[in-house]
């Protein structure tokens, strides 16, 4: 199977700061992939490169079958190309409902004009109930999205996310700041989720991660420092020595 | 979830649009060419005027209170407006007028004779006697009908394209918005910008063609003009803000960055919205200033965009019917208190003249609506409809802001 | 003769009325008494020379003579005129005696004047000689010329100088033979006082002529073509018709006046009046006019094109001799270039200057948009206050100096705290939401300006600058610039260096620099950003009442006086790049110099400069949004 995303031989630096140093990196169509590495390690720029938010000064990222180039595309255009990302905090529009929140990530035309024209039909609302109810909030359709709990606030995100189908999901933190039922639930969905696509989940609680039992991949000093199952990163004497802990 | 129509989405669209209309018949009823006569014509005129005002009022609401760009460049478009339909009124008028002189000499004048009288006559007082190229379509009603919709919009397309694509946004867009329309201004100013520098164009009010028409009947359809357009328009900016587009803009509003995540063209969403602001304020300076009789480069200066912003951000922004009351309630008071009619105010030691006083007055309300009433006028409605946002003391529950805090939850 | 006039008072102010009598000017006058009365200008030229060598009473004797306020009494005394009257020759007062004004023409005038120059040249006194310099810098015959150059050894340096100067200038103007007068435009290529420019104006003044082939023993400066840009056709059919060599062209109003005349029963040659709207139409019916003799041909575009082909067109030089006017010519490139390169430097100056200003006027700005991402639009009103702290205080203290020393820490804390108030009411209140803050503070700012005109009125008042920072500082006629604007400079390099000194080695400046990398951060270590962002608010707006006082000493203080400004300090801050002192200084010296090129370029159209500037600076931030001096790190991504 050939990979969904490609990253190959990419450098940014910030000041003189190496943030990505060399990092190479690549996920099949469907696949979940853990990414873990201590802080610095350049998870989150690394993202940022994948989604169009930083340019990187060298390398190359290729995504999908046509092994389209990403570096030339914005943001918006690589969220249209099929990548979502989900940010460590809740991003929610707070001040728009549920139901507004959940229509905007609709998969739709995006371009204003066609957003200018387009109305609910019966099947854009249906489509709406059915993911609010997939996320537990079809009781809070109607509210505003930020009198929301920070817990729904995440679900709402996810349910977004869901709503434009992503063929890669790179989810940021996804258990930072949630009880421990909301983490055995956000396990059992991300796990669902990598059935039909590709998943990516940056995180540094070891325990979660081991609950997601799938290819780990190790960032330090923004290179791959070893990726393999759990188990074998964890035997890994580098790793041992820069992330687990001597 | 059920599918309504826009416009009874919300009551307000019809209740301003009534509104409106009873008070556009009332006028009509009371004024001087189809009526007792109770509203004297400069009234009526005011009343048009602040119309217009108001539906600029509800361009920038678009543009500020939904998209979230202040802009302070917004009056060059509704200047532009102007200028171009009174190209058309000075062009015109001059045209029969001089026509007339040229036939009482004995030999009939050419076309070619013609165009160079009237270019003397509109230009001498700039030490000019040619006809500028952007005069071209002067003579021309539907053309320069056009024109106000077309250059407003390519000015808003081409600065607002230069702008949003290199992220210019927050505080550095509004300052760029504001040398937008001062460079526009002091092009203008120039005797040799076509447009007879600081004179700026004058005898708006006469409509060409309707010499027999006198002026307290052209006023009252003016108002009819006005306030069909700033029906029309409103019921534009409505339906753009009310389904999913609306619901965008909001987003690019609170977070730019996270509508991108989710596909959409921001820069494209900017550039719709801007421009379509444009070309309504346009419409409506196009409106003003036949009402007016005169516009002239200082209408440009920055400080008439930030009117604006103040009265919508007086009025509610936001909110359309905000923006539309803003601009009516302060307009018509500014007017009235800076036209000498208000009575001064004796404060014992010192007596308030409000010709003087009404700008620091206006300035620091100003202030005082920003600091405790953002929401403005429309926030009293608000609050009769019961639109109340939960009370949000107490301490945070969730790690993060916005999550409920102590008294909700307990609620 | 408004020259003479001019030296004939100069004159009356420094001649000491001449106390002795005279015996050599008496026996002057005694024998001439008939042509003092009734001069020629052919012949009264020894007299006045031997007037002229009997000394100061001679002088003032001619000087009195040429300015008409001579007279002659009965018994054959000369007056000048006064109350009461002198006597010319013995000097001494003579109430009640009346005389006959002698009124001599303007030829005999000329005469006395270019020997009162003349005698005056080797005057004893510095002042005389540097009076008749001046007379004779504005023009002299050759005469004069040879006196001068009798004349040239001078005690005093400076005038010893200006002779030599002069005596070269005059050369050239009226030398008694070319090769001398190339030799002195040599001498003096490449200068560029505005005095010898002059002196090659008039040399290298042309005239166009139309003929078939070069004029004999004509100098030609060059043959230009019909139709260039040097002579466009218009012009050339013209030039052609002046010298009679074509006729006429008729003109649009010349036919429609030529048709009006011939009006016969409605109808102009067969062509009813009505029908005459039509370009086509009048030229038949002035054709029909042609046909039947009424009226003479006018040129047609076939016989003007002819003239054209048959004739050349050349620039001829007044001057005849090639060599004066090559040597000149030569003279008028060296000083051009020299000229260029001057006015470049000076044109460097001014931009300093307005930089300095703009400088001076964002750097406040550019501290609070650097620590608190506010603008504040009030900026520009307390550059106001600032400029009318300056005015009051001068109402106040007499003493310009003093007042200024009084002014500026006054204007520093009269903003200072206006800043801090506005902090603590308003802005403190609106903490991260900058549009919100740049609205309010605009309110402020109209209620301040309306505030200013309550109480110092519309009209405009003066911040008048102490002596010492009057007049300018002059290197040549080229490059000059004004000491309130040196000072200016000086000013804004005094704060720059303060502002470096603040925030690089004082603990304010450190806390600052906490502030504006990382409030939370700072808030942690225990810095208030609250006091922080009040006193760098405080500091932002007192250095705008600085550049008020600075601004005021050289424009009117209005209230809109801020408004002026206000927007080019936003653009210095925005082309500079945020936070950073140097961005602002560059943005401040990109903005300044740019304006002044470009109102260089177009020198009488100052608005199109500030558009063509504004235009500039959209497009600049199409390349750097950040500024040319970005915030740097991972933070500026964001």
């Amino acid at each position: 199977m050939s990979a969904l995303l490609e990253v190959s031989g990419i450098s940014k630096s910030f000041d003189g700061f190496k943030a990505i140093n060399n990092l190479s990196f690549s996920i099949n169509a469907v696949e979940l992939r853990a990414v873990i590495g201590p802080n610095g390690a350049g998870k989150t720029t690394f993202m940022d490169i994948v989604t169009g938010k930083t340019t990187p000064d060298d390398g190359e990222v290729r995504f999908g079958e046509n092994g389209r180039s990403l570096l030339k595309m914005n943001e918006a255009q690589i969220a249209r190309a099929g990548i979502g990302r989900k940010f460590q905090r809740p991003t929610v529009f707070e001040d728009q409902t549920v139901a507004d929140n959940l229509t905007m990530a609709l998969k739709a035309d995006r371009n204003p004009f066609a957003v200018l024209g387009w109305r609910p039909s019966r099947k854009s609302q249906a489509r709406v109930l059915a993911l609010a109810d997939e996320v537990g909030l079809s009781a809070q359709l109607t509210r505003r999205a930020g009198e929301l709990s920070h817990g729904q606030k995440q679900w709402l995100e996810i349910g977004m996310l869901l709503a434009s189908a992503p063929r890669l999901l790179l989810v940021d933190e996804p258990a930072a700041g949630m009880t421990l039922a909301e983490r055995e639930q956000t396990t059992t969905l991300l796990c669902k989720l990598a059935e039909t696509r590709a998943v990516v989940v940056v995180e540094h609680d070891m325990d979660f991660v081991r609950r997601l039992n799938c290819k780990v991949t190790v960032l330090h000093q923004g290179s791959v420092l070893a990726e393999g199952s759990l188990d074998h990163v964890t035997r890994n004497p580098n790793v041992i020595d820069v992330y687990l802990g001597r | 979830m059920t599918r309504k129509p826009f416009i009874l989405q919300s009551p307000s669209i019809l209740v301003v649009l009534a509104v409106l209309a009873v008070f556009t018949v009332a006028v009509t009823v009371l004024s001087h060419a189809y009526g007792s006569g109770v509203i004297p014509t400069s009234t009526v005129k005011v009343f048009g005027m602040t119309l217009c005002l108001a539906l600029a009022a509800v361009a920038m609401d678009l543009v500020w209170g939904y998209l979230g760009i202040l802009s302070l460049g917004q009056m060059a478009f509704f200047a532009l407006g102007g200028y171009m339909i009174g190209q058309w009124l000075m062009y015109a008028r001059t045209e029969s007028i001089v026509a007339v002189q040229l036939a009482q000499s004995p030999i009939p004048p050419t076309a070619l004779e013609l165009q160079e009288a009237v270019a003397n006559q509109i230009f001498g007082v700039v030490g000019s006697a040619d006809l500028p190229l952007v005069w071209s379509f002067a003579h021309s009603l539907p053309l320069q009908m056009l024109l106000v919709v077309v250059v407003p919009g390519l000015l808003a397309l081409v600065f607002g394209w230069l702008a949003f694509r290199s992220r210019v946004n927050g505080v550095y867009l509004s300052i760029l918005t504001q040398a937008m329309t001062l460079a526009l201004a002091l092009w203008l100013f120039q005797n040799d910008s076509g447009f007879r520098g600081n004179n700026g164009l004058s005898g708006l009010q006469n409509l060409p063609g309707l010499e027999g028409v006198d002026q307290a009947t052209l006023s009252v359809w003016f108002l009819w003009a006005s306030a069909a357009a700033l029906g029309v328009f409103y019921l534009l900016a409505a339906w753009v803000v009310s389904g999913k587009f609306g619901s965008v803009i909001r987003a690019i509003r609170d977070d730019e960055t996270r509508v991108r995540f989710l596909g959409y063209p921001v820069e494209g969403f900017k550039l719709v919205v801007f421009t379509l602001a444009a070309m309504i304020t346009a419409v409506a300076g196009a409106l003003y200033y036949p009402q007016a009789g005169i516009i002239n480069p200082a209408e440009l200066m920055p400080i008439a965009s930030i009117y604006l912003a103040v009265w919508v951000a007086i009025g509610g922004r936001g909110r359309l019917y905000g923006a539309v009351i803003g601009a009516v309630v302060v307009s018509l008071l500014s007017s009235w208190f800076t036209g000498g009619r208000a009575p001064d105010l004796n404060l014992g030691v010192y007596v308030v003249n409000w010709v003087d006083w009404w700008q620091v007055a206006l300035g620091l309300s100003f202030v005082l609506v920003t600091l405790f009433a953002p929401k403005g006028i429309a926030g009293i409605f608000d609050r009769l409809a019961g639109v109340m946002p939960p009370s949000r003391r107490g301490l945070d529950l969730g790690a993060d802001q916005g999550a409920l805090q102590e008294q909700e939850a307990k609620a | 003769m408004t020259r003479f006039r001019l030296l004939a008072c100069a004159l009356a102010l420094i001649l000491p009325i001449p106390a002795l009598a005279n015996p050599a000017l008496q026996a002057v006058v005694d024998g001439n008494i008939d042509q003092i009365e009734r001069p020629s200008r052919l012949t009264v030229g020894p007299l006045v020379a031997e007037i002229a060598a009997t000394g100061p009473e001679g002088l003032a004797l001619l000087q009195a003579w040429a300015g008409r306020d001579l007279s002659l009494t009965d018994d054959g005394r000369l007056l000048i005129a006064g109350d009461p009257p002198l006597d010319a020759v013995t000097g001494d007062l003579a109430p009640g005696a009346e005389g006959s004004a002698l009124r001599p023409n303007s030829g005999v005038r000329g005469v006395i004047e270019s020997a009162l120059v003349t005698g005056l040249l080797s005057d004893p006194d510095p002042a005389r000689r540097a009076s008749a310099l001046d007379t004779l810098a504005r023009g002299g015959t050759f005469e004069q010329l040879q006196a001068l150059r009798g004349a040239l050894d001078d005690p005093d340096p400076a005038l010893a100088a200006r002779k030599a100067r002069l005596e070269r200038l005059l050369t050239i103007q009226v030398g008694e033979d070319n090769a001398a007068r190339v030799n002195a435009i040599n001498d003096l290529a490449g200068d560029v006082g505005l005095d010898f420019r002059a002196a090659l104006n008039p040399l290298l003044a042309t005239r166009t002529v139309a003929a078939p082939e070069p004029p004999d023993g004509a100098n030609v400066a060059r043959e230009l073509t019909p139709g260039g840009d040097d002579l466009p056709r218009d012009a050339a059919l013209a030039q052609l018709v002046q010298q009679d060599l074509l006729q006429p062209p008729l003109t649009r109003d010349g036919l429609r006046g030529v048709l009006a005349q011939h009006i016969v029963d409605g109808k102009v040659g067969g062509i009813p009046v009505a029908d005459l709207s039509s370009p086509d139409a009048r030229d038949r019916a002035y054709e029909a006019l042609e046909a039947a003799g009424t009226v003479p041909p006018a040129a047609t575009d076939a016989e003007a094109e002819a003239a054209l082909e048959a004739n050349r067109f050349f620039q001829l030089y007044a001057e005849t001799d090639p060599a004066v006017t090559d040597a000149a010519a030569a003279a008028q490139t060296r000083a051009q270039v020299r000229l260029a390169a001057m006015t470049t430097i000076d044109l460097g100056l001014d931009a300093l200057s307005l930089a300095s200003i703009y400088f001076l006027a964002a750097i406040g700005l550019a501290v609070t948009f650097g620590v608190m991402r506010v603008i504040n639009m009030a900026h520009g009103e307390f550059i106001m206050m600032g400029a009318y702290t300056g005015y009051t205080v001068q109402t106040l203290i007499a003493d310009r100096t003093l007042s200024l020393i009084v002014a500026l820490p006054l204007a520093f804390a009269m903003t200072f705290v206006a800043g801090v108030v506005l902090y603590r009411l308003v802005i403190r209140h609106l903490a991260h939401r900058p549009l919100e803050t740049l609205l309010a503070t605009f309110g402020v700012s109209i209620a301040l300006q309306q505030l200013a005109k309550n109480i110092f009125g519309t009209q405009a008042r003066p911040l008048t600058s102490p002596a010492w920072l009057e007049g300018s500082i002059t290197v040549n006629d080229v490059i000059g610039v004004s000491s309130i604007r040196v000072a200016i400079f000086v000013l804004a390099l005094m704060f720059l260096g303060l502002f470096l000194f603040i925030m690089k080695r004082t603990r304010l400046g450190l806390e600052v620099r906490a502030v504006t990398q990382n409030p939370g951060m700072a808030a942690s270590m225990g810095i208030n950003p609250d006091r922080i962002a009040m006193l760098t608010f405080g500091l932002g707006s007192g250095i705008a009442g600085i550049a008020g006082i600075a601004i005021g000493l050289f424009a009117q203080v209005t209230s809109e006086l801020g408004q002026g400004y206000i927007v080019q300090s936003f653009m210095t801050v925005v082309v500079g790049g945020v936070g950073n002192i140097w961005g602002t200084l560059a943005g401040a010296t990109l903005i300044g110099g740019l304006s002044k090129v470009i109102e260089s370029l177009n020198p009488a159209n100052t608005l199109a400069a500030q558009t063509f500037m504004i235009l500039f600076i959209i497009i600049f931030i199409q390349f750097r949004p950040r500024g040319i001096i970005p915030q740097r790190g991972r933070a500026a991504e964001a």
